[in-house]
C-alpha cells in the first residue's frame, strides 16, 4: 500500500486528484436528483480540469514568469534572499527559461474560468425559469409534472 | 482589403450583435435588418476566402501579424474543405435569418433582439470553429457557439424548452470539457497549441506521437466531440433541444451545430493526428465504423415510432450523424468514405435546413406539428411542399438530389473499405427514410385536411389544433413569401449540390492532399 502510494500516486499526484475531483463531479452530475446539484456537480468537475491544467505549469523550484530585474534598488534583492527560486536564472546551467513556471497553462485557464462562470450563469438562470414554471428543482418531480402536461395535451 | 476576409467573416455577426445590443434594444425594427446585413457581408467574405482557397491552396491568416506559434496563437486558417463549410454555414444562416423576419407571436416581440444578438453569436462561434487553425482556440469557440445555443433554445414560449436547454448544457458542458482535457494532454505531450504544429511535431517525433499521453488526448477530444454532435449513444440531449425549442432557433441549430463538430472530428482526424496516425492504430477503425451502424439503426428506428414531425426529424438527424462518423472512419484506400462524410456534411445541411424550415412553416402559421395533422397539404400549399418534397428526397437519396451522391460516395468507401455492415446500414437507414417520407407524402396528398370537413368549405372549423398556441386556424394556406423564400432556395441549392457534385468532390479532396497516398500505403 505504502509501495503502491509512494511509487504510483506520488510521482503524479496531481492526476490523482483531478481525476478523483473529475469522478466526484461526474458522479454528482448524473446521480444527483435535484439540479442545483448538478450543476455544483458540473462546477467541480470544470474545476478538477482546471486544477489540472493549473498543475501543468508547475516546475520544481522554479518561480512566477516574471523577468527578475529590479531595476536600480538593490537592496530591494535582499529582501527575497529567502525565496530560493530568487536565484536560479543565472545559476541554472540549463535553460533559462526553466527557472520560471509555464505561464500558459495558466493563461489559458483564465479563459476556461470565464467560460465556466458564463455557463453556469447560463445554467443558473435557466434553474431560475424551471422553477418559476414548474415550483420545483426535484427531477423526478419535473418529469412527473411534465409527463402530466403531455397528457393533457 | 482582400488578404483580410478570413477575419471579416468572423467579424461582421460579430459586430453585427454588437450593434443589436446598441440600437436593437430600442428599436426592434433595426435587429432584422443589421442581422441579415452582417451575414450577407460574411457570406460574401467567406465566398471570397474560400475562392482564394480553391485555386491557390490553404493559406493562413494571422490575427495581429503574430506568425510564431508559441503559447496561445489567433491564427486563422482557410483549405478547401473548411472554405466550402463556411460557405454552407453563411447560406444557411442567410436563409435561416429570413425565416425569421416576422415574430412567430406578440408575445416574443420584447425578445426579437435578443435573438438576434444569441443568433449572430452562434454564428461567429460556428464561423470560428470552422475557420481557427489552434486547438485551444478551437474550445473556446465551441463554448461561444454552445452557451448562444442554449439561450436560443430556452428563448422559446412552450413550457418544456427550459428543461430541454438545462439538460442539453449539462451535457454540452461535459463534452466541451472533454474536449479541453484532451487539448491539455496534447499540450502536455507537444507544447504546443497550434494544429499545424502540433501535427509536425506528432509526424516527426515517434516517441512522442505514441505515447500514451497522445492517445489519451484523442479518446478524450473524441469523445467530448461525439458528445457535442450527438453521435448515438451520447444523443440524449439533441431530440428535446431542437424540438420544443422555437421554429427560428432550430432552422439555424439543427442544420449546422452537429455538422459542425462533425467536421471538427474531420479537423482532428486529418489535421491535427493526420490520418496515418489515427488508422494506425490496429481495431479502432472497425469499432468506431460498428458504433455507426448501431447509431444508423438506431436513429432510424426511433424515427419510425414519432408522431411529430421535428421529432422524427432528430432522430433522422441521429441517424445521419452515423453516416457522417461511419464513412469518417471506413478507412478505404481511396478515402471515398472521408471524402463522402465531408460531402455529406454540406448536403445534411441544406436537407436538413430544407425539412427544418418545413416543419416550421407549418407549425409557425398552422400550428401543425403531428405528421397525422398533414391532410390535404399538397393542394393548398404547393409550392411549400414542392420544397418539402426535394428536401424528403434529398434525404431519401434519390438521384439528381445531394443525397444521393453522398451515399454513393459513402457506399463505396463501405465496399472498397471492406465493411459490409455500413453499406447494409445505410441502405436500410435509406429503407426507412422512404417509408417515413412516403408515409408523409400519402397523408399530404390523399389524406382530408380535417378543418376542410366535407364542404372543402374553409369558413367554420369547430375543432382546431391551436393547442400549440402560436397559429388558431388550422386552415392550410400557402405560407408567406419571406417563409417561401429560404425554402425554395434550400431546396434549389440541395439540386445544384447534387449537380455539381463532381466539382465539390474534387475540391474536398485537394484539401486530404496527400493523405490519401498516405494512407493507401499504410495498408
Amino acid at each position: 500500500m505504502v509501495e503502491f502510494l509512494l511509487n504510483t500516486v506520488k510521482p503524479h499526484f496531481n492526476f490523482w486528484v483531478y481525476v478523483i475531483l473529475m469522478m466526484i463531479g461526474l458522479w454528482s452530475l448524473i446521480a444527483k436528483n435535484n439540479l442545483i446539484k448538478k450543476m455544483m456537480g458540473l462546477a467541480i468537475f470544470q474545476s478538477a480540469i482546471i486544477l489540472f491544467y493549473v498543475s501543468l505549469g508547475v516546475k520544481d523550484g522554479a518561480t512566477i514568469p516574471v523577468l527578475d530585474y529590479h531595476g536600480e534598488h538593490a537592496d530591494h534583492n535582499a529582501a527575497a534572499k529567502d525565496e530560493p527560486a530568487m536565484t536560479l536564472p543565472t545559476s541554472s546551467a540549463g535553460n533559462p527559461a526553466d527557472a520560471y513556471a509555464n505561464p500558459v497553462p495558466h493563461v489559458l485557464m483564465l479563459t476556461a474560468i470565464v467560460v465556466g462562470v458564463a455557463t453556469l450563469g447560463v445554467a443558473l438562470a435557466l434553474c431560475e425559469m424551471i422553477f418559476k414554471e414548474f415550483d420545483t428543482l426535484e427531477e423526478d418531480e419535473l418529469l412527473r409534472k411534465i409527463k402530466a402536461l403531455h397528457d393533457d395535451a | 482589403m482582400l488578404e483580410q476576409l478570413p477575419a471579416l467573416i468572423l467579424l461582421a455577426p460579430l459586430f453585427g450583435a454588437l450593434l443589436i445590443g446598441l440600437v436593437g434594444l430600442h428599436d426592434r425594427r433595426a435587429c432584422f435588418p443589421i442581422a441579415f446585413a452582417s451575414l450577407v457581408v460574411s457570406l460574401a467574405s467567406a465566398l471570397g476566402a474560400a475562392m482564394r482557397a480553391f485555386t491557390g491552396g490553404a493559406y493562413n491568416y494571422f490575427i495581429g501579424g503574430w506568425e510564431e506559434p508559441l503559447g496561445i496563437s489567433i491564427v486563422l486558417r482557410v483549405d478547401a474543405l473548411n472554405g466550402l463549410l463556411l460557405i454552407a454555414i453563411a447560406v444557411v444562416a442567410v436563409l435561416a435569418v429570413i425565416f425569421t423576419i416576422r415574430p412567430s407571436s406578440e408575445k416574443d416581440t420584447d425578445k426579437t433582439a435578443y435573438f438576434y444578438i444569441l443568433f449572430l453569436l452562434l454564428c461567429v462561434g460556428l464561423f470560428g470553429i470552422t475557420i481557427t487553425g489552434d486547438a485551444f482556440n478551437l474550445f473556446v469557440l465551441i463554448e461561444v457557439s454552445a452557451l448562444t445555443s442554449y439561450g436560443l433554445v430556452a428563448i422559446g414560449t412552450s413550457r418544456r424548452c427550459k428543461m430541454a436547454a438545462f439538460h442539453y448544457l449539462l451535457m454540452g458542458t461535459v463534452g466541451a470539457s472533454f474536449y479541453l482535457l484532451g487539448v491539455g494532454y496534447l499540450y502536455l505531450k507537444t507544447g504546443s497549441l497550434n494544429i499545424e504544429d502540433i501535427n509536425t511535431i506528432l509526424t516527426t517525433n515517434a516517441t512522442v506521437a505514441q505515447s500514451p499521453g497522445i492517445v489519451t488526448a484523442f479518446l478524450l477530444i473524441l469523445v467530448g466531440i461525439w458528445i457535442k454532435m450527438a453521435f448515438f449513444p451520447l444523443y440524449g440531449w439533441l431530440p428535446n433541444a431542437y424540438s420544443y425549442c422555437p421554429s427560428g432557433s432550430s432552422c439555424l441549430l439543427a442544420p449546422l451545430m452537429t455538422k459542425v463538430s462533425v467536421y471538427v472530428m474531420i479537423r482532428v482526424m486529418l489535421s491535427l493526428f493526420g490520418l496515418e496516425w489515427v488508422f494506425g492504430h490496429p481495431g479502432w477503425s472497425d469499432l468506431v465504423v460498428w458504433l455507426a451502424v448501431i447509431a444508423i439503426l438506431a436513429g432510424s428506428i426511433m424515427a419510425l415510432a414519432q408522431r411529430e414531425i421535428k421529432r422524427m426529424l432528430c432522430y433522422l438527424i441521429v441517424a445521419e450523424i452515423g453516416y457522417m462518423v461511419g464513412g469518417a472512419w471506413l478507412n478505404d484506400p481511396n478515402l471515398w468514405g472521408l471524402t463522402g462524410a465531408s460531402y455529406h456534411i454540406l448536403a445534411d445541411a441544406l436537407m436538413t435546413l430544407c425539412l427544418f424550415l418545413f416543419a416550421g412553416i407549418l407549425f409557425k402559421y398552422h400550428g401543425i406539428s403531428e405528421i397525422g395533422d398533414l391532410g390535404g397539404l399538397f393542394k393548398k400549399m404547393p409550392l411549400t411542399s414542392i420544397g418539402f418534397v426535394i428536401g424528403a428526397l434529398a434525404m431519401i437519396g434519390v438521384p439528381p438530389t445531394s443525397g444521393f451522391f453522398s451515399k454513393f460516395y459513402l457506399i463505396r468507401g463501405g465496399i472498397e473499405g471492406g465493411h459490409p455492415e455500413y453499406v447494409g446500414a445505410l441502405l436500410i437507414s435509406s429503407l426507412v427514410n422512404a417509408v417515413l417520407f412516403f408515409r408523409i407524402f400519402e397523408i399530404a396528398y390523399f389524406g382530408k385536411n380535417p378543418a376542410d370537413g366535407h364542404s372543402h368549405d374553409h369558413g367554420h372549423d369547430s375543432h382546431g389544433h391551436d393547442d400549440h398556441g402560436e397559429a388558431a386556424s388550422p386552415v392550410l394556406r400557402e405560407a408567406p413569401t419571406y417563409a417561401l423564400i429560404p425554402l425554395l432556395a434550400a431546396a434549389a441549392l440541395i439540386l445544384l449540390l447534387g449537380i455539381f457534385n463532381g466539382q465539390i468532390i474534387e475540391l474536398i479532396r485537394t484539401a486530404f492532399g496527400n493523405s490519401a497516398i498516405v494512407v493507401s500505403n499504410l495498408r
